[in-house]
């Protein structure tokens, strides 16, 4: 954390973090333009959760809200958190592929409709597998239809993270923005240390957590875009920057040779740590240049 | 999970619909829209099954006060009575004002 931060203005600033889903979306919008799409109401709700025992909610974890942002037009997909551990199922993972589907519509129509995913998210909702693995499946190619018209632009404001399959649909994004609260990343701590054994990571160390998965970590290594306070303004401002940035000239996920020489350049068979982590990435890459 | 359902006398129209909270821990999601007739319909789906009693309790002292011809539906993820008072209470805000 820099010393030059003004902490006047972190203690006074209006935290994205403790927002619902429902408030996140609607803060990030023009006044006045955002509607909601199958909203509680409209009671599209998962049908399989109540044959489990467990209660569903009235939007299925999943808030979608057209309107404007900077005067263009913008979908803003917000997963709940709190539900379900934000996890995607059939409803949930519908509602979020119909969003992207749309905003390519538009996009060919001539409206170019960007697209702003609030991911809070553990991956496939487990109680409904696999549909939410096909549900995944049907993001990542929604995600590849509207970048090529429009950002899709995710953002990881903590503190459930984004993990599982929609770690590859962050992936797949244009731009990723993410807190130093927000981790990323594709098998969460507890799955990597029930499936490889406390010495390749332990699950209880928050400090190696986020010193590999967290914000900070991701942004200084090049793997998200953007790296924000928890500060709605800032959210905000960093969203609006993005949109009118547009879409980006090589998508990360298009540097596939670019990443695959950066993990070459790294030693499996030592420990790093995160800083010793960061340094040989990039001067791997340095190398590389030079050869 | 378990489904109540509870039945009150009302008489009063309610300007609009409001939906607060959501089905995390210890909380819940309340939906409350107005309807005709002259009484309000409550439909609970909780995850906390054998509280039949509780829910009518925190129910029936809600509509000693309120009035409004309203359904209710709630949707409970293991919310304290406590809880329960407050997001009915802030539906009832959020639908009046």
């Amino acid at each position: 954390m820099s010393a030059a931060r003004d902490d006047v203005a972190f203690i006074n600033r209006r935290s994205f973090i403790e927002l619902h889903a429902r408030e996140r979306a609607s803060t990030l919008f023009d006044v006045g333009t955002a509607r909601e799409l199958l909203g509680p109401f409209d009671r599209v709700e998962s049908p399989w959760l109540p044959l489990q025992g467990v209660t569903p909610q009235s939007d299925d974890g999943c808030v979608v809200m057209k309107g404007k942002i900077a005067g263009r037009a913008v979908v803003v997909v917000a997963l709940e958190g709190a539900f379900q551990g934000g996890s995607l199922g059939e409803v949930s993972g519908a509602k979020l592929t119909a969003a992207l589907d749309l905003a390519r519509a538009d996009s060919e129509q001539g409206i170019p409709t960007a697209a702003v995913m609030l991911l809070e998210t553990g991956g496939v909702r487990l109680q409904e597998a696999n549909l939410g693995l096909a549900a995944i499946a049907e993001i990542m190619a929604s995600i590849l239809g509207l970048r090529r018209y429009a950002p899709v632009i995710s953002v990881v404001a903590g503190t459930v993270g984004c993990f599982g399959g929609m770690s590859l649909a962050a992936g797949l994004s244009s731009y990723i923005v993410m807190t130093r609260e927000a981790r990323l990343g594709l098998n969460g701590p507890e799955v990597i240390e029930q499936e490889s054994g406390i010495d390749e990571f332990d699950s209880s160390d928050r400090s190696l957590i986020w010193a590999i998965n967290g914000g900070e970590q991701r942004h200084a290594m090049g793997l998200a875009d953007v790296l924000v306070d928890d500060d709605s303004e800032q959210i905000g401002g960093a969203i609006r920057q993005l949109i009118e940035q547009g879409v980006p000239t090589q998508h990360r996920s298009s540097q596939a040779a670019f990443y695959r020489e950066r993990i070459r350049a790294l030693d499996p068979s030592r420990q790093f740590d995160p800083k010793d982590l960061r340094a040989t990435w990039h001067a791997g890459v340095l190398a590389e240049a030079g050869k | 999970m378990e489904r109540i359902e509870l039945n009150y006398p009302a008489k009063r129209k309610v300007p609009r619909r409001a939906h607060v909270g959501v089905v995390g821990s210890g909380d819940l999601e309340v939906l409350l829209e107005p309807v005709e007739g002259n009484s309000a319909h409550v439909l609970i789906r909780t995850s906390v099954d054998g509280f039949h009693d509780t829910w009518k309790a925190v129910l029936d002292r809600f509509f000693s006060k309120y009035d409004g011809v309203v359904r209710i539906q709630i949707n409970d993820a293991g919310a304290t009575p406590g809880s329960v008072q407050l997001r009915l209470e802030q539906a009832v805000e959020a639908s009046e004002s």
